[in-house]
């Protein structure tokens, strides 16, 4: 699996990936790219990092498999229904076994799983964890907020928000629903690997562009990994069903250069200073009651 | 298949019991098939009406007739309970398998017909509770899979999640008396020279369908009784600070979950092969494969359960396995998709209704096949799970899939079942404007499942509007499509043209074409012998 080769536009789409270029337009802002989707889009998300752009590779290959197997069936299908119609054929054949022909239709599929599952198998163990890993994050789903820790760097933490519309700037609309006000900030090209917990239901962390996800269980630490060689901001949504906002509490990685991160994180480790006991969140889920409560504005 | 029968039946006396001893005491396995396919189109009704509602509230972003996320939550747990437990699993097991199993075995009845009265009569007071839970409280807005800790009563506080737990235990128990029925009938019950291999495949997927639901809803029925004890008497089987676990929930739900779609598609891969072979006028292609591709699809679909779970952090190792064993389904569903293309190869094609939603069903459940072999791979699943891929691949798979079979089945047997028939005009108009509708609702998930819209949301960021519109433009012309299967329903009550007792001609080889249409109320006093 070789995974320097970024696709850009989803490889799985093949040609129409132009078309959705072109209408993609993405609302990219000046410093780097945005992962996000796209009007129209039809393939997976850009690719930011090594994970998603194997990811894209691996699925060029299944797609173009499955688009020649449903081709192919809708072909013999449309053959049969032309040729075999009861006026150009009004005598039915008694035909209701070909051996070889079953062989056939059994041992070509295990075959073509066998070129699926080879490299398959290769990508899960690639994304399941790094071995050499430059920082570590913590990163907690709670109802209906993020909240991240960074324990190489003074074990600070903070909330992560989504941003209500009417606070966002006029050209920053089309970010409702994605954005938020503390963005996770990772170093480009940095192995960050990723330690999920719970806190209180079950949350889905989950990046499209840096082809990461896992979920975030009470009771359970979960690793993986994840890095952006790009700089630019990648979103993305928890995605496991988790209450009454679980449309609502986006997440936001930004990639930005070494020094880029080491002077935000010595801001961070001040303004984020009473790190040790967690902040009482606006909209905590009060035990024993659902939230019907809209987050934070 | 070579079947013949000696049975010429013209039952003169007709006897047939009164309304109240009919319908409500009924122990006739047509009259107990008719009342659950009446309650099939009755839940449809509700379930497709959410779902438009569902397509309303995502036609353009922001919150519209939804008061709140939770309420959406709710309608979407309802929408695939109801769809599961209440539309498909009545239409196709209870409804076409109660009525076509005992006729084409050659029996008089299944076998225990007071336990198949209470198999149905179970059903509707668990449907009242799936629907009173949405009315309650909070609702049971916990998704289908109804995954612990938001299942629980810390986040669930109100009666709605319990309701929606007894419908559960309800409908499991009218679907496990049900299996007891069918296996018992299916095994002891088969007209004399009938082996097992020369039963009709329908019959084939009801026994193994019958003997998955055996198998998986008892482990439902543990894991939604486990649910129940820790949200009302304290215990903590899934709560992690009791020293529980929430992964163990999914691994139970799904032990159940993954047979449970097979069970949902088998019966429909049976009435498929009838329906082939009738309008090709040309036996089954590979009887024995067909059949044996559902006993292993039965059995190898109860080893691949966490494959759901990919991302719920089962190790790499795990993952590997599940994801092998996943792929090879691939190779019976594909034994089966290419049988039935052989079964129409050289034979002589009438393009009647039902064949009309055969073919088609033949092709979008390739579709669903092959993107659910795209979901087998762990890699993709890491940005795939949970979005509207997987929403487009199971309402591909069972939408468009098992309710193409539910039709194709309607459409075929409606005859035979009335002994009216249908208006084949708009029989085809039915089909083209499902096609079109459903296609137009589904396809364009793929892309924005592709673009990394997690499902479950009501309310989605603004560059995912395209699709959506796209998606909810569809449901609308598929809605218009269920109201018009509707008026073919009362066009056929009301046909005065009489259907003979086999109204296919050579193609329709099944004992069940051998009686009179429709079926006196007592068939098979004289049981029929199959050379």
């Amino acid at each position: 699996m070789r995974v320097s080769d970024g696709k850009r536009f989803g490889g799985a789409m093949g040609g129409l990936a132009a078309m959705v270029a072109a209408m993609a337009a993405a609302p990219a802002r000046a410093e780097g790219m945005v992962g996000m989707p796209h009007a129209w889009g039809m393939g997976l998300q850009e690719a930011a990092g090594p994970i998603k752009e194997a990811i894209h590779d691996f699925n060029t290959l299944v797609f173009s498999i499955i688009v020649a197997i449903t081709i192919l069936v809708m072909l013999l299908l449309a053959w049969c229904v032309w040729r075999y119609r009861a006026e150009a054929n009004p005598n039915p054949s008694t035909t209701s076994h070909h051996t070889l022909l079953e062989v056939a239709w059994t041992v070509v599929p295990v075959l073509i799983l066998v070129v699926i599952a080879i490299p398959s198998f290769r990508l899960i163990y690639y994304q399941d964890r790094t071995p050499n890993a430059d920082i570590t994050i913590s990163v907690q789903g709670r109802q209906w907020y993020w909240n991240y820790t960074y324990p190489d760097h003074g074990n600070f933490n903070f909330d992560s928000y989504p941003i209500a519309e009417s606070d966002l700037p006029a050209d920053q609309r089309h970010l409702y629903r994605l954005a938020v006000d503390n963005e996770l900030v990772i170093p480009v090209g940095a192995n960050v690997r990723v330690i999920t917990t719970g806190y209180d239901v079950i949350h889905s962390f989950f990046v499209p562009a840096l082809g990461i996800q896992r979920y975030t269980i009470p009771g359970r630490a979960l690793e993986t990994w994840m890095r952006a060689d790009r700089e630019g901001v990648f979103y993305g949504q928890c995605n496991q069903i988790c209450g009454t906002n679980h449309w609502f509490m986006p997440i936001a990685v930004r990639a930005v250069s070494r020094t880029e991160f080491d002077t935000w994180v010595a801001q961070a480790r001040t303004r984020f200073a009473r790190a040790d006991e967690p902040a009482a969140p606006a909209v905590a889920a009060a035990q024993g009651t659902v939230q019907i409560a809209q987050a934070r504005d | 298949m070579a079947t013949a029968t000696d049975a010429h039946h013209d039952d003169h006396h007709d006897h047939k019991p009164g309304f109240v001893r009919r319908w409500l005491f009924s122990t006739n396995h047509k009259d107990i098939g008719t009342l659950y396919i009446m309650f099939s189109v009755f839940a449809a009704l509700i379930g497709v009406g959410i779902s438009v509602l569902m397509r309303m509230e995502l036609q353009q972003p922001g919150m519209q007739i939804f008061a709140d996320g939770q309420m959406w939550n709710a309608m979407v747990s309802a929408h695939g309970l109801i769809m599961v437990f209440f539309v498909v699993m009545p239409a196709l097991i209870g409804g076409f398998g109660n009525w076509f199993v005992p006729l084409m075995i050659g029996a008089p009845d299944m076998a225990f017909p007071r336990m198949n009265n209470i198999s149905f009569w179970l059903l509707v007071p668990a449907f009242m509770l799936m629907v009173a839970s949405m009315f309650i409280g909070e609702g049971p807005g916990a998704g289908w899979t109804i995954y612990p800790p938001l299942s629980s009563n810390q986040f669930h506080p109100s009666m709605a999640m319990d309701l929606g737990l007894f419908a559960l235990h309800l409908a499991g128990a009218s679907s496990i008396l049900g299996a007891v029925n069918f296996i018992t009938t299916i095994l002891n019950m088969r007209a004399p020279g009938m082996t097992l291999h020369k039963m009709p495949l329908f019959v084939w997927s009801m026994l193994v369908t019958a003997f998955l639901l055996l198998v998986a809803v008892p482990v439902l029925a543990g894991a939604i009784t486990m649910l129940i004890t820790d949200r009302n008497f304290g215990t903590a089987f899934f709560k992690p600070e009791g020293g529980g676990d929430p992964v163990l929930f999914q691994h139970l739900f799904w032990f159940f979950g993954h047979p449970e779609v097979y069970i949902m598609i088998l019966p429909g891969f049976g009435i498929v092969s009838h329906v082939i072979s009738t309008f090709s006028r040309k036996p089954v292609f590979g009887y024995l494969g067909m059949a044996y591709a559902m006993v292993a699809i039965g059995f190898v679909g109860f080893i691949v359960w966490a494959h759901h779970m990919f991302q719920s952090g089962i190790d790499v190792d795990t993952r590997a396995y599940f994801m092998a064993a996943t792929m090879v389904i691939a190779v019976p569903t594909g034994i089966k998709i290419f049988s039935w293309i052989a079964t129409m190869w050289g034979g002589s094609i009438d393009l009647k209704t039902p064949m009309l939603f055969s073919i088609g069903f033949i092709f979008l459940f390739t579709v669903g096949g092959v993107t659910g072999v795209v979901l087998a791979n762990a890699p993709l699943t890491q940005i795939l799970h949970n979005t509207y891929y997987v929403v487009a691949h199971f309402h591909y798979v069972l939408s468009l899939g098992a309710v193409f079979t539910i039709y194709a089945g309607f459409y075929y047997w409606i005859g035979k079942m009335t002994g009216k028939q249908y208006p084949e005009f708009w029989g085809k108009v039915h089909f083209w404007l499902t096609f079109i509708g459903v296609n137009l609702t589904f396809f364009p998930m793929h892309f924005s499942g592709n673009q990394g819209m997690p499902r479950r949301y009501p309310d989605y960021p603004e560059a995912l509007t395209a699709w959506n519109f796209v998606a909810s433009v569809g449901s609308y012309i598929s809605a218009a499509s269920f109201l018009l299967f509707l008026y073919v329903v009362w066009l056929t009550f009301r046909s005065t043209e009489k259907v003979p007792a086999n109204q296919w001609g050579a193609g329709a080889t099944t004992l069940e074409w051998q009686v009179p249409s429709p079926p006196p109320f007592h068939t098979f006093d004289e049981l029929p012998r199959v050379r």
